[in-house]
């Protein structure tokens, strides 16, 4: 029987959740102290790259951790959360922009330089307390979290579900991409936000900064993560569960169902900008590609490849298929998309829990209960 | 002013309102009557599901509903319980509560629940997390995501484990369970939901002799507390339940008796039992 408080049980019972916030707290501690105490050249030291390309792969993380809860858990098949993810992310690279002051190509001090480049006399009242750390952090959780709480309003009011649910997201994250190409926006047109100095007066490509950065992702996914625990285990966890499974029945026993999709959804989309915002210091630039469709859609893959509605599933997808994408994209460029195709056909048809269910074939003496079987 | 109103319907239907929601009033049944349906009629692209079907239910009884297949049995089910709205007609339940002006989980709220014709447990869940998910309560998501189940409904979750004799199995998915023994969960369902009119749609499809004998005995033990409604094919477990049966026939009432009255009436032989 279910009696103890769904908090004491957020740590209990779940290997898969107990292993990666093991691996989550040794990486944490032990990659920064690996960058900074040990010089270059040593064995164990770790290079700024690797450190800021798993600070990367953390926000990943976090974004796909975002589509679990409302894909694997909900049912929501959502193909435009990289929307949300970019949109947190130009909240922060315009406060990072506000930040060059001076130092930019032509050295005004209030407009960033492309829009002296445009010839543009005074800030867009949206720019506007861009310039304080705490309001563009606000804008991170309030942007995509406004639209993701319009849109869904429309979007589940209307029953809109399924299929052409995930359609409208497809054409939702294009729309934003084909505004934000727009120079008129104010956004920076195809070019985004880039060549930024400072974040909260240090400079951001200081080795202290960066580790910095890494660690507030790290913190950012466990708290992600545990917030999200926290919500499938409670009673609303169950109710989101049902939902999924047997909507229009979870509604006739007297739950509003477009209530607990709404706010789940929004709830996703907070963390999705969240995760933006922490990405987009790390690799020093944010443009309108990030709207592309089909960044939500390999979301969405990395979510199928580690295994929906485990959340530490989502995790490990969205570490293997980047680390695979770095490296393939590396190696063999050309081959890249082929080999994402495939990953993904073999994983639909051999693998439907993912590679975590996979892995507790083998290990588990109880097999996920939990996990959905597509 | 309207646009005010219609607005602030629209907020609450998606976001849930707190203490500002308008909370129905339960039927008031001090007339006797705890369901009244009047010209109800409902028609898709021209076809007449429902035709002007007039139908009254008691506090308290136990109703079988008959008609052969199209006879607008389960439209009639969606259209007190919300799911497809009349083109004419009232649906009142108890004196007081307008089915008409509200939504699917206003109605559930309001206290009509329905079991459905195919078993439509939660497949993924345990018997104890079904019977959670429907227990009465608030069911907004602050609450269900902020505070565990209270003793009270710990209570009822037990009480009705007990009546639908699946106490040993508490902890099974759902799926996992025998065709008879999701019917009988589903009716837990609904029973945790404290509901006063039961709609239950072909309960004993597809059961054993012995499962059919069991959930006999079980809605003849809800008939008093709660109004129960059958929608059912099975003549012999009609005949072992029912005191009284309507037979529906081309989305109108054709006879309304006891079972011996209904199937000695000419009309009904002709349409249905004379098959």
């Amino acid at each position: 029987m279910q009696t103890s408080h769904p908090a004491i049980r957020l740590l209990a019972g779940e290997r898969g959740t107990q292993v990666f916030l093991a691996l989550l707290l040794t990486v944490g501690v032990a990659a920064p102290i690996m960058h900074l105490a040990f010089p270059e050249g040593s064995a164990l030291h770790l290079s700024s790259y690797t450190m800021t390309l798993m600070g990367k792969y953390m926000t990943y993380a976090l974004l796909a951790i975002a589509v679990d809860l409302v894909w694997g858990y909900c049912g929501i098949l959502s193909l435009g959360h990289a929307a949300f993810f970019a949109l947190g992310g130009y909240a922060m690279g315009m406060y990072l922009m506000r930040q060059i002051g001076t130092r930019g190509v032509y050295g005004d001090p209030v407009l960033p330089d492309f829009m002296v480049f445009l010839n543009w006399q005074e800030l867009p009242w949206f720019w506007h307390g861009f310039d304080m750390f705490w309001f563009a952090a606000l804008m991170v959780i309030v942007v995509p979290g406004l639209l993701a709480l319009a849109f869904g309003w429309l979007a589940f009011r209307s029953r809109v579900t399924g299929v052409y649910l995930s359609i409208i997201t497809q054409a939702l994250t294009y729309a934003l991409m084909l505004a934000f190409f727009r120079n008129d926006m104010g956004f920076g047109g195809n070019n985004g936000l880039t060549d930024f100095k400072d974040i909260l007066g240090a400079n951001i490509n200081a080795p202290g900064t960066r580790v910095a950065l890494f660690v507030a992702s790290a913190v950012a996914l466990g708290l992600g993560y545990l917030a999200c625990r926290y919500i499938t285990l409670s009673r609303a966890g169950r109710v989101v569960q049902a939902i999924r499974d047997a909507e229009s029945r979870t509604r006739f026993i007297g739950y509003r169902v477009e209530s607990y999709k709404l706010w789940v959804f929004a709830f996703s989309a907070v963390l999705a900008g969240i995760a933006g915002a922490l990405y987009v210091p790390q690799v020093g630039i944010i443009n309108p590609s990030e709207f592309q469709p089909i960044n939500s859609i390999e979301i969405v893959i990395w979510v199928a490849v580690g295994g929906r509605g485990t959340l530490y599933g989502a995790v490990a997808g969205a570490v293997l298929v980047n680390y695979a994408k770095t490296y393939f994209t590396a190696t063999i460029p050309e081959l890249w998309l082929y080999a994402l195709g495939t990953l993904f056909v073999i994983v639909t048809l051999f693998l439907p829990k993912g590679v975590v269910g996979l892995a507790d074939k083998f290990t588990s003496r109880e097999p996920a209960a939990r996990a959905v079987t597509a | 002013m309207n646009a005010t109103t219609a607005l602030r319907n629209g907020w609450q239907k998606v976001f849930g309102a707190g203490a500002r929601s308008a909370r129905p009033a339960p039927g008031d049944t001090s007339h006797g009557t705890i369901l009244y349906l009047e010209d109800i009629s409902v028609s898709f692209d021209g076809f007449k599901a429902l035709n002007a079907l007039t139908l009254y239910i008691d506090a308290g009884e136990l109703r079988c509903i008959i008609g052969p297949n199209g006879a607008g049995k389960t439209t009639m089910m969606d259209v007190i319980t919300g799911k497809t709205r009349p083109d004419a007609g009232s649906a009142w339940f108890g004196q007081t509560t307008d089915l008409l002006t509200l939504s699917e989980p206003q109605i559930a709220e309001a206290g009509i629940g329905r079991k459905f014709q195919k078993p439509t447990v939660f497949e993924q869940h345990t018997v104890m997390e079904n019977l959670e998910l429907a227990v009465a309560g608030t069911k907004t998501i602050w609450t269900t995501l902020g505070s565990p189940l209270d003793r009270r409904q710990h209570e009822r979750i037990e009480e009705v484990l007990e009546t639908i004799r699946l106490q040993d199995r508490r902890s099974m998915r759902a799926g996992m369970l025998s065709h008879g023994q999701k019917q009988w969960l589903e009716i837990g369902m609904l029973l945790a939901q404290e509901p006063r009119l039961l709609l239950v749609d072909e309960p004993v499809a597809g059961m054993t002799p012995q499962e059919v004998e069991r959930t006999a005995e079980l809605l003849l033990s809800l008939a008093g507390k709660h109004s129960v409604m059958v929608v059912e094919h099975d003549m012999d477990f009609v005949r072992s339940i029912a005191r009284r049966v309507t037979v529906l026939h081309e989305g109108h009432v054709l006879a309304e008796g006891t079972i011996d009255e209904v199937q000695n009436d000419p009309r009904v032989v002709e349409v249905y039992l004379g098959e």
